[in-house]
């Protein structure tokens, strides 16, 4: 089906029957049609995401993986608005990878990311509901012989003249048979469920253990493999005997594959027994032999030279170089892995003529084409299943597919159903982190104290870079994600010059949960709030006065300062400390409280958080993204940091990767601002305030201020010259 | 062979005893609730009961639990209190932790039926929720331990 150019907001839409008098309900969208820039444009996402049975069963197709971030409620709760049905007749199927699935937005590929989930997909499922209802209404009409404009659909009834109703299962198959609308009218009218905290229609499978993820996928006959990695990245196999691990019962094989040399066994346990037995004598190439210690070094260097302009107003070097006072500062943030709890892993079953994989991905065109060009078949004879993701936070959406490539390859070799599962170590040893960071910023001030230069240059690997993304994502050699938070900062400074260095090393990165936004709003949030006490105003007043033209991130300042009781009488050695950002269009600020304990350790009492992210769906939700974001970005604070030392990870597990627990975990309140701005992200948007509002809070509690993440104990006390 | 209780029901398995129950329990029992997180006895999304004291399965071997009962999520009735606060609170995110905290919760609350926070955090602690679900874990905790469970959750 094609569409012509320049007709927007025109959907064209078919119907079929199903088996048993369903209604299955594809609708074709033009892509962009609510994006001015991108009108008249001829792209074209094809969608199916409905089916309505004669048990009144509505189901709703859900085209994106679901990590925690509720997608199997909002989306269908996006849907279902506009069908009117019964909200408890409510299922949700998680899509095939088809084009119809693609994403509302970024081109042709199946992903899950960026925050987009209930953004991309509102006008979409809203007139795909739109048009099952108006279809009902119509097919109720004819069989009652009335106008279908006194007819009306509410809670899965389709209502008539003179009490007339006819359920959506009853009326299901004659529907199936009408034209589809061409423009379907969205409701007008109070909303039924969005704006509502509905329960998730996912919790009670993930509270009795049935719940799949990829790692419980489980078939007939089915061998489990552990892979032995290369010690540092980019190694790999000279050779290796493997007639120990053969040795150990329920062994099937040992075989080498790009990512090292796989254990095919009956079970996880009998493969990590043959693993330990294998000899290998690895390759590792000189360039793989990196240190972060060393790394820093460089980039420190770096970060004294010109880099690529990303952003340019007025002339901050001149200005600064002749400043009567200048401020300067070097922030740093390690390597992060993303560390979902569900360690990566993949089932496949490969055969002569078609594949089938079942994992946890959030991208799944790109893990099927790798599979397809690794298995030698074609796309179309890949079947990827979507299971439940035990978290994915970037980490399920690899540029390079790693998980899926490898598992591809030892199916290959055994040509038996398989499921390679990483152990904690191979998944946080692997890879893919979020890029390390080193930035230099300088800055001064005008007369009332405000910023009048500012001077910043950021130093670190691009996530984009080397991938098939980089054409798109990469422009005049700046990766946007790398800069995102400071070369498009809201705030007003006459003269700002931001600028980019991307080293390049073997050690592979990703996007990791609020991408680029991970690192910028540290040093953004950190050093402003160093210029607003070197300048002896408040760091929230010296926010506002630089944010006048900004509404909506004023808005939530406000709203954290004043839920926070910004400017109270905290108890002694508290201190509070604010930070606000946008990011993925939505609008966050936190306010955080903290204090030391006398060995220097951070302890935090309570975040209080505003989020701006337009008009809502879920609010129950938004609330648990916000609490989410906000712990994964405390874990990062004040545990995070990935390693190197002669090419090799110093971390592996828990006890020195650590996350945030219970014990130490704070209050959190987060608030929503009442919006009808176009919908923003909510899975990200929470992460990058945390970090700074923390390091502020701590510059107020005891006057030490910490440049680089994680913020332990050591760096306090160092910074309060007791290290 | 060895012999143990699962969930009430008697299990015969033949592996080598050092397997651990983990393995035993996912890959020869069917019962894939209980989660591999660390294989290290970190992150808690392992934890069992074994003769009703919550253990990390991933450290137990089976050898360890012959002749004894072990209790699993899929063994936690569907009218538990726990249960039932945990989706009145809407803990769950992505899930994986989940039937890990409830095993520790469930265990918690039968030794201490009002535990305060401090029980909590002593109890809680060694379970990991990436997603960040602590809050809503202890708010499910209280609300369970104050037979609360059906109010106090939000209207579906
Ligand atoms: S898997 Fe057992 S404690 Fe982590
Ligand atoms: S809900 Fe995802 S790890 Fe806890």
């Amino acid at each position: 089906m094609s569409e012509g150019t320049g007709i927007s907001r025109r959907q064209f839409m078919k119907t079929s029957a199903l088996a048993g008098g369903g209604l299955l309900l594809a609708c074709h969208i033009p892509f962009g049609s609510r994006n001015a820039t991108a009108a008249g444009e001829t792209v074209f996402a094809p969608n199916a995401f409905l089916r309505i049975g004669t048990d009144e069963s509505v189901t709703v197709i859900v085209n994106k993986s679901e990590m925690g971030q509720g997608v199997y409620t909002s989306l269908p709760m996006l849907l279902a608005e506009e069908l009117c049905c019964d909200w408890q007749k409510v299922r949700f199927q998680p899509s095939p990878v088809a084009p119809e699935y693609n994403h509302a937005q970024f081109g042709p590929i199946m992903v899950t990311g960026g925050s987009t989930s209930v953004r991309s997909e509102w006008e979409r499922l809203s007139l795909a509901g739109a048009a099952a209802r108006e279809m009902l209404v119509a097919a109720a009409a004819g069989r009652w012989k009335v106008d279908p404009a006194a007819c009306r659909a509410e809670n899965g009834i389709v209502l008539g003249p003179g009490g007339k109703q006819l359920s959506f299962g009853k009326l299901a198959a004659s529907a199936a048979k009408l034209p589809v609308p061409r423009e379907p009218r969205l409701k007008s009218g109070a909303r039924k469920l969005l704006g509502k905290p509905l329960h998730r229609l996912d919790s009670p499978a993930k509270i009795n253990g049935s719940a799949i993820f990829g790692i419980d996928v489980a078939v007939p006959g089915m061998l489990v493999a552990v892979i032995a990695r290369p010690p540092v990245f980019g190694g790999r196999a000279k050779s290796f005997d493997a007639s120990g691990a053969l040795a150990v019962p329920g062994v099937r094989q040992a075989l080498a594959v790009d990512a090292g040399v796989a254990v095919v066994a009956d079970g996880f346990w009998p493969a990590m027994k043959g693993r330990e037995k294998l000899q290998i004598v690895w390759e590792e190439p000189e360039e793989s032999k990196i240190s972060t210690s060393a790394m820093r070094r460089d980039y420190a260097r770096l970060a004294a030279t010109p880099g690529l302009t990303a952003r340019k107003d007025g002339d901050a070097p001149a200005v600064l170089a002749t400043a009567k006072k200048r401020f300067e500062a070097e922030y740093e943030v390690p390597y992060l892995a993303h560390a979902p709890m569900e360690p990566l892993n993949c089932f496949v079953d490969l055969k002569a003529d078609s594949c089938l994989i079942r994992t946890g991905s959030q991208f799944q065109t790109v893990d099927r084409n790798a599979a397809a060009r690794v298995a030698g078949l074609k796309p179309e004879q890949v079947t990827l299943e979507t299971t439940f993701l035990g978290g994915g936070f970037g980490r399920r959406a690899c540029t390079g597919s790693d998980f899926v490539i490898e598992a591809v390859q030892v199916a290959k070799a055994i040509k038996l159903p398989v499921k390679v599962i990483r152990t904690r170590e191979d998944d946080m040893r692997a890879g893919y982190y979020r890029p390390m960071w080193y930035d230099r910023v300088s800055a001064c001030l005008d007369e009332k104290g405000m910023p009048l230069a500012w001077h910043h240059c950021i130093v670190g690997q691009s996530i984009i870079a080397g991938t098939p993304f980089e054409s798109a994502m990469v422009k005049d050699g700046i990766d946007d994600t790398s800069v995102e938070g400071a070369a498009n900062t809201p705030y007003e400074i006459p003269n700002l010059q931001v600028e980019l260095h991307s080293p390049k090393n073997a050690v592979p990165v990703l996007w990791w949960r609020s991408v680029g936004h991970s690192h910028t709003a540290f040093v953004m949030e950190c050093f402003l709030d160093e210029l607003a006490h070197a300048a002896g105003i408040d760091p929230f007043q010296y926010r506002r006065r630089l944010l006048a033209k900004h509404p909506r991130t004023l808005k939530v300042l406000e709203t954290v300062a004043e839920k926070a009781g910004w400017g109270k009488p905290l108890p002694k050695g508290h201190g509070r400390g604010i930070a606000v950002h946008e990011s993925f269009g939505s609008f966050v600020a936190q306010v955080a409280e903290v204090s030391i304990d006398k060995k220097g350790a951070l302890k935090i009492h309570r975040v209080v958080c505003a989020i701006d992210c337009g008009r809502i769906v879920n609010p129950d939700t938004i609330k648990a993204q916000m609490e989410s974001g906000i712990t994964f970005g405390l874990s990062a604070a004040l545990f995070g940091a990935i390693t190197l030392k002669n090419g090799r990870v110093e971390q592996g597990n828990f006890h020195d990767y650590q996350l945030m627990r219970m014990q130490g975990m704070p209050r959190v309140e987060a608030y929503i601002i009442d919006s009808s701005e176009h919908p923003g992200g909510v899975g990200e948007p929470g992460v990058p305030p945390i970090a700074p509002a923390l390091a502020n809070a701590l510059f107020v509690a005891t006057g030490a201020r910490v440049r680089s993440l994680p913020i332990t104990a050591e760096k306090i006390l160092a910074a309060l010259g007791k290290g | 062979m060895l012999i143990f209780h699962v969930n009430g029901k008697e299990r015969r398995v033949d592996v080598t005893p050092d397997t651990p129950l983990l393995w035993v329990l996912r890959e020869k029992l069917g019962l894939a609730g209980s989660k591999f997180g660390c294989g290290e006895g970190l992150c808690g999304a392992c934890t069992v009961h074994v003769d009703g004291q919550p253990l990390r399965s991933c450290v137990t071997p089976v050898g360890d639990v012959r002749g004894k009962k072990v209790m699993t999520i899929e063994g936690i009735p569907e009218n538990h209190p726990v249960k039932k606060a945990w989706l009145a609170q809407e803990v769950s995110q992505c899930g994986y932790c989940q039937p890990g905290q409830i095993m520790s919760a469930v265990a918690l609350l039968k030794k201490k039926p009002k535990p305060n926070d401090a029980d909590i955090d002593r109890a809680m602690s060694g379970n990991l929720c990436r997603c960040g679900t602590y809050g809503r874990i202890r708010r499910a905790i209280h609300a369970a331990g104050a037979g609360a469970s059906t109010k106090g959750g939000k209207k579906p």
